[in-house]
């Protein structure tokens, strides 16, 4: 425990067990650290998780052996696929039983393998604090990851006292991620980028994680080139700029798809080409060249392949990129730019986001589901820090929420994991409980994690839950309204659903239903009003409508995309 | 396209570490082809040899993510230059008059008589895998009792090294 206080660590989040007793004394008679009970460890997973994306410091779990490891590893893998740094610590079965099949034995270290970034387990307890540090140090420097720390409950015995020895500096010899780029791919970056007619600037989670959104607002102040974020990115470049195009990928927008497939220079920042932005790599972008700046020499030409790379820190990349760029005598050819740019408006006005949408009041009786995001937009003025779940909901927030500030908006991405937004937005909570934090998600998602609500109750955790019911698991059904005729398998129970207001409320909450558009935005703006309460907003939408636009898979390229249920772009 | 390469690791020689390694090649979606690894040095970490069966975008990656894991040290695609590779063989066989054809064939292995006994034969040899391969068929499976092999072993050709201290 003294090991945690002394990295900072302000909140824990776990539920104990056999093998963790002894660490759950200690924190019985501690005051330094909070532990948060939750109830289930994949919510203390991910409450951690969404407390670190919020703050930028690693998020901090501790669960027991067995089924409390096991409980813990989605939340792992969540964590693992958007680079987010935890330290999640393990009780295990006392070292002599260890590999006898004992009571709530399982091998931690090996089902964690693959989705972290380091593990360690404990085998003197004289270790413990310089196991910590390590942890932490791993877990939060070159391309962030969680890390797993076992700790046999033996080695937590409080009869056995050792003395406390903190390291000044950690220091590995087999771990030494790099900062400072290569000048010589600074320089060469440069004089393509300025060189380009048709440049678009890439910029992903890493841009956030590497705090280096400042850095890339300056890089295009000089430049001004169009700019696109990633679903993880989003919040990197505010929205509300003129330069920027939306989201790409999957579902990004028109404007941002055909500028990536056309653009002659790519610089990508902190994004690692995957296959929700490339669609068939083969033939993705086939003019561009390609700068790629990423902490992560892996993630360069892992996908598609890299003409400068460039290996640091965002941070210090971007920055070194913004000196080389000042300092070049290379002069952008401002008419190409101008016409690229006035392409790019072309292309915004031709198949801007459901343009229609956007400008009119829905034709349709039933509410729309991109309705409820632009109002929760607008009452919350765009500050709120918005969590979520996984499937159609996510990507109208995506698209409908424009996030000028980064680590505002907090998504499973890389791994897709539903449940995630209710423990995601205690974790913010946890971190900024005078801030507006609001979890959308879907009736589908939100029953995978619903036991959380009573956490919520028990710390007092005022977070607004926007559920967007469709009665199915929407993203399902677009898929197989697009690509399996239309036969819903196993996607539909609107017969067997809660009544969610209910079930809000016996957990101590508010609830309210909105079934019809004229009562939308009162609903929201009292749920808002409502300080101190947590409220459950229940919003009847209409089941039909599908996530547009959406690139044509398989084989498709980035230029080619579903605008409506009808039309190819 | 593909071929053999040859992988030198250099790993902290911690418990799990290995288990990381091999791990990673299921995970990525690569072949094993053989694996060796044994303490070097102070013996405070160990160097491994991996031979795999990829293209050079493939070894690339490998290479990256392996260098990846926290507890590896320092990795090299060996195959990328002039390298030394060998192997090192064990077999067993019983049919004593094969002694001297067999002895034949691994002449030119670096090969001795480990074992000789009236009913048994047991003998050494080393040299390049894929010598070490053609004169397995050549004696022929059947001829053989038992066979173990090391997996290949690598050194880069002249001064160029993979040590620890120097970058």
């Amino acid at each position: 425990m003294r090991a945690l206080k002394d990295e900072g660590v302000k909140f824990l989040f776990g539920y104990p067990g056999g093998a963790a007793l002894h660490i759950y004394d200690a924190i019985f008679r501690q005051k330094a650290v909070e532990h948060i009970l939750v109830r289930h460890e994949q919510g203390a997973t991910h409450a951690a998780d969404g407390y670190s994306r919020a703050t930028g410091k690693a998020g901090v779990v501790l669960v027991t052996s067995g089924p409390g490891a096991t409980n813990a590893i989605t939340g792992l893998a969540t964590a693992y696929m958007d680079s987010i740094p935890l330290v999640v610590i393990s009780g295990q079965v006392q070292s002599h039983l260890i590999g006898t099949d004992s009571f709530q034995e399982t091998d931690m270290i090996g089902i964690s393998r693959p989705i972290v970034k380091h593990s360690f387990v404990v085998q003197e307890a004289k270790d413990i604090p310089k196991i910590i540090q390590e942890a932490f140090y791993i877990a939060t420097t070159g391309r962030p990851g969680p890390v797993v720390i076992d700790i046999p409950k033996d080695k937590t015995d409080p009869s056995k006292l050792y003395e406390y020895k903190r390291l000044k500096k950690v220091s590995l010899r087999s771990y030494q991620p790099r900062v400072f780029p290569h000048p010589g791919q600074i320089k060469k970056a440069s004089k393509m980028l300025l060189s380009a007619e048709r440049p678009v600037i890439y910029a992903g989670g890493g841009v956030i994680l590497g705090d280096a959104h400042k850095e890339l607002i300056a890089l295009n102040k000089i430049l001004k080139i169009p700019v696109t974020n990633t679903l993880m990115g989003l919040g990197a470049y505010p929205a509300k700029d003129k330069h920027f195009m939306g989201m790409l990928g999957m579902h990004g927008t028109y404007q941002a798809n055909m500028a990536m497939h056309n653009a002659d220079v790519i610089l990508a920042i902190g994004a690692r080409f995957d296959d929700r932005i490339t669609n068939t790599p083969s033939k993705f972008s086939p003019n561009a060249k390609i700068i790629h700046i990423d902490v992560d020499p892996a993630s360069i030409s892992k996908i598609i392949n890299a003409h400068i790379p460039i290996v640091g820190q965002v941070k210090e990349s971007v920055d070194a990129l913004i000196k080389e760029v000042k300092r070049s005598k290379i002069k952008m050819d401002a008419e190409a730019l101008d016409s690229w740019n006035a392409q790019i408006f072309d292309w915004r006005l031709k198949h801007g986001l459901n343009h229609d949408l956007y400008q009119q009041k829905p034709k349709s009786k039933q509410i729309l589901p991109q309705t409820v995001v632009q109002e929760l937009y607008h009452a919350t003025n765009g500050n709120a820090y918005v969590t979520s779940d996984v499937g159609q909901h996510q990507m109208f927030v995506a698209q409908y929420y424009h996030f000028n500030k980064p680590r505002r908006w907090i998504n499973s991405g890389g791994l897709g994991t539903m449940g995630f937004g209710l423990p995601a937005a205690m974790g913010v909570k946890f971190a900024f409980p005078r801030q507006e934090v609001v979890c959308v998600t879907g009736e589908g998602s939100i029953q995978m994690c619903i036991q959380e609500l009573s956490t919520c109750l028990q710390y007092n955790l005022p977070i607004k839950i926007i559920n967007i019911n469709n009665e199915a698991l929407g993203m399902v059904r677009q898929w197989q309204d697009m690509n399996y005729g239309g036969r819903h398998s196993a996607s539909t129970y609107a017969d067997s659903l809660p009544d969610f207001v209910k079930l809000a409320e016996s957990y101590g909450h508010v609830g309210i239903r909105v079934t019809k558009q004229a009562q939308l935005r009162p609903a929201l703006d009292k749920a808002l009003s409502l300080k101190d309460r947590l409220v459950f907003v229940d919003v009847y939408v209409d089941p039909n409508e599908h996530v547009y636009p959406m690139l044509v898979a398989p084989n498709g390229s980035m230029e080619d995309m579903w605008i409506s249920k009808n039309t190819k772009a | 396209m593909k071929m053999k390469r040859i992988v030198s690791i250099l790993i902290e020689n911690k418990p799990g570490a290995l288990a990381r390694v091999v791990g990673l090649f299921h995970q990525r979606g690569y072949n094993i082809e053989s694996l060796n690894v044994a303490p070097v040095f102070d013996g405070s970490y160990s160097r491994m040899t991996v031979a795999t069966h990829v293209s050079e975008n493939d070894v690339e990656q490998i290479t990256k993510q392996i260098n990846k894991i926290i507890d590896v040290i320092k990795v090299a695609d060996l195959s990328a230059g002039a390298n030394h590779e060998h192997e090192f063989m064990l077999i067993k066989f019983n049919k004593l008059n094969l002694a001297t054809k067999i002895q034949k064939i691994l002449k030119s292995l670096n090969c001795a008589i480990l074992e000789k006994s009236k009913s048994v034969m047991v003998m050494s040899a080393y040299g390049p895998s894929g010598d070490i391969e053609i004169a397995i068929k050549t004696i022929g499976k059947s001829n053989l009792l038992e066979c173990v092999r090391s997996g290949s072993l690598g050194l880069h050709e002249g001064e160029k090294k993979l040590t620890i201290g120097d970058k």
